[in-house]
């Protein structure tokens, strides 16, 4: 089933006189997961750029005459209720969706990778503190927290990203300090302070790139939920606001008109399938390329 | 330098915080290394030859109670902060491990990790450091060093990588090794060429090196003077020689009987020691060894014995060396 996707990759990495391809890369190239998902992932990040310069129509101008079209040569998936281009709609919108994926990420990867690496370091009190404070921060779902957000800030983009950032702290807190208390039991980490290196030191060299796998999986399945979050906020309303499209606020949108069109739901579904599918086989192809014990003899 | 101990340790005890209450790990172990002296710890699991290591590395836990004194060219290392203590590590003493298996780290080269102690503390360049890894790695017998320099642990055999760990351990010439267990791990025709070769970087470089095994074979072989350990106390010290020829301890002659013999008939079982080793959170108030030793009477579990001088800096933790030593030591 790869073979199409695979296929011209492969060809242009062994193109006669090219650059000899290094170890990664090759690897890269023959790990069917992490081209698929590389492949469904700068799909959907090419759409969001391509929203930069063009789309067929403009994703803000509302033409009620010609709502609820079908499929045609001019609108080529059809109009919304407002007569707005579908495509343009999901070309637009899938630039807040990876602002608000990396933005969110970013932030519960920031804080709570640091926050996980200083338990499981410090151990003790501090431990104690970070872990009771992520308790605290889980208990409080995304949702319940952009709107806590929402009522001091008002409903926005930028509410909704904190919110579901603050909201993916926790989780990456409880893995980042997990694994690294396993390595930290680990010889090499005797071996290293026998060398003479601090807690700092063994956190950056051995404790962090041993778990950066388990960092980066975790890291795209939080992008997919961040995501999902994203459009679940958007459909509250307490996402994007309008006009900005956002695929979340367009299946929001499309939920009064189900019985009537119902393709107006499938296509942003179909677009936020894409995106969380793309990730998390990415995520799952890094974690193999990352791991030296996975790396073939050369 | 002169005659001056380059490590000195001195009545050194070890207090370690388990779930079962206090365990008094180590008691009053007192020793002292000259540079160039080499020095046998043996003892069975248990008897605190690891926690003594890890004491004199500082690498105890957090929780870990030490007392008396370690010295080392005379300053003390006893209560010294952690940051003055990493400028030591690796440095001035340096460890090999048990385990050559696991105390690499999986994700980094080799190189990496042999040059890591030298860009640390010396202040040589990337490339220096690179090119000094290269040699310790031709030094410790790995074979095609330079070409192997970049791959990564699980390239390599264990025997191999116990000679990466030695690499790492000796790269910045340090005047102590501690050398815990280093051959355990390894099949037995490896375990002479990795001995070998730490007794040759010894002598080549005059590091003092502390060697911590339970095998007799071992310690017979590799070192000048060696300490019995049992139940956290030094029951017997001295010359190598000396202890093997003599055999003061009750222990000591049942760890000798026990240990397996070339030429011995067909059938003959494996002498052992009755009993169990105690319970580190739970030791008799007397000589830890009196539960299993056959000639143990009321005043062996008073107190623990003082050290008997038995001559020539041989001593013996025993009350009762008229009866041990009488029978003339093994054969008994």
């Amino acid at each position: 089933m790869s073979t199409p996707l695979t296929a011209p990759v492969g060809t242009a990495a062994i193109t006669p006189g090219a650059r000899p391809v290094t170890g990664f890369w090759r690897r890269a190239l023959r790990h069917r997961s992490f081209v698929l998902g590389a492949v469904l992932s700068l799909f959907v990040l090419g759409a969001a750029l391509l929203s930069l310069v063009w789309t067929p129509w403009s994703a803000y101008d509302i033409d009620v005459a010609s709502k609820l079209h079908a499929p045609s040569a001019a609108h080529w998936l059809g109009t919304d209720v407002l007569g707005r281009d579908i495509v343009s709609l999901l070309l637009v919108g899938a630039r807040s969706t990876i602002m608000v994926g990396v933005i969110a990420v970013g932030i519960g990867l920031s804080f709570g990778v640091g926050l996980g690496l200083i338990a499981a370091a410090r151990k003790g009190w501090t431990e104690e503190l970070i872990m009771r404070m992520s308790d605290f921060t889980f208990a409080f779902p995304a949702v319940l927290s952009a709107i806590m957000l929402a009522a001091v800030a008002g409903p926005g983009m930028v509410t909704s990203i904190t919110a579901i950032g603050i909201f993916q702290i926790p989780t990456f807190v409880r893995v980042t300090r997990g694994s690294a208390n396993a390595i930290w039991a680990r010889e090499f980490v005797l071996a290293a302070r026998a060398a003479g290196k601090g807690a700092f030191r063994i956190t950056i060299e051995h404790v962090l790139p041993n778990i950066l796998s388990i960092l980066i999986v975790q890291a795209t399945i939080q992008f997919a939920l961040a995501i999902l979050a994203e459009a679940a906020l958007s459909y509250l309303g307490l996402g994007t606001q309008p006009p900005q499209p956002s695929w979340g606020r367009m299946l929001n949108d499309a939920q009064t008109l189900l019985f009537q069109s119902p393709m107006l739901a499938v296509y942003p579904g179909a677009a936020i399938a894409i995106a969380v599918l793309g990730l998390n086989l990415l995520g799952d192809g890094l974690r193999d390329l990352l791991d030296p014990r996975l790396a073939r003899e050369r | 330098m002169g005659d001056a101990p380059l490590i000195e340790v001195k009545d050194l005890g070890v207090r370690l915080n388990t779930s079962r209450g206090p365990a008094q790990a180590v008691r009053g172990v007192s020793f002292a290394l000259r540079r160039g002296e080499t020095l046998g710890l043996v003892g069975e699991s248990g008897c605190g030859k690891s926690v003594t290591a890890l004491a004199l590395m500082g690498l105890l836990p957090d929780s870990a109670e030490v007392s008396g004194s370690i010295r080392l060219d005379g300053a003390e290392l006893v209560g010294l902060p952690d940051a003055a203590y990493c400028k030591l590590r690796g440095n001035r003493i340096s460890m090999i491990f048990q385990e050559p298996m696991t105390a690499l780290n999986p994700m980094h080269t080799i190189g990496h990790q042999v040059a890591e102690p030298l860009l640390r503390h010396t202040g040589v360049s990337a490339t220096q450091a690179r090119q000094e890894a290269i040699a310790l790695l031709d030094r410790v017998g790995l074979p095609d060093a330079a070409k192997r320099v970049d791959a990564y642990p699980h390239q390599f055999s264990g025997g191999q990588r116990q000679r990466i760990t030695i690499a790492m351990a000796l790269a910045c010439q340090p005047d102590v090794l501690i050398a815990d267990e280093p051959t355990t791990a390894l099949d037995v025709t490896i375990q002479g060429q990795i001995l070998d070769l730490i007794a040759g970087l010894v002598a080549e470089r005059g590091m003092s090196m502390i060697l911590i095994s339970h095998d007799l074979g071992v310690i017979a072989e590799n070192v000048e003077r060696m300490m019995v350990m049992y139940g956290g106390t030094v029951v017997e010290s001295g010359e190598t020689n000396a202890v093997f020829t003599r055999m003061g301890h009750p222990y000591t002659q049942g760890l000798f009987r026990a240990r397996p013999r070339l030429g011995a008939r067909k059938g003959t079982r494996l002498k052992t020691i009755a009993g169990t080793v105690p319970e580190l959170a739970d030791l008799p108030a007397g000589c830890t060894f009196a539960d299993r030793c056959t000639i143990a009477e009321a005043r062996c579990r008073a107190a623990l014995p003082a050290v008997v001088d038995v001559g020539a800096a041989h001593g013996v933790r025993c009350i009762r060396t008229d009866v041990s030593m009488a029978a003339g030591g093994v054969g008994a």
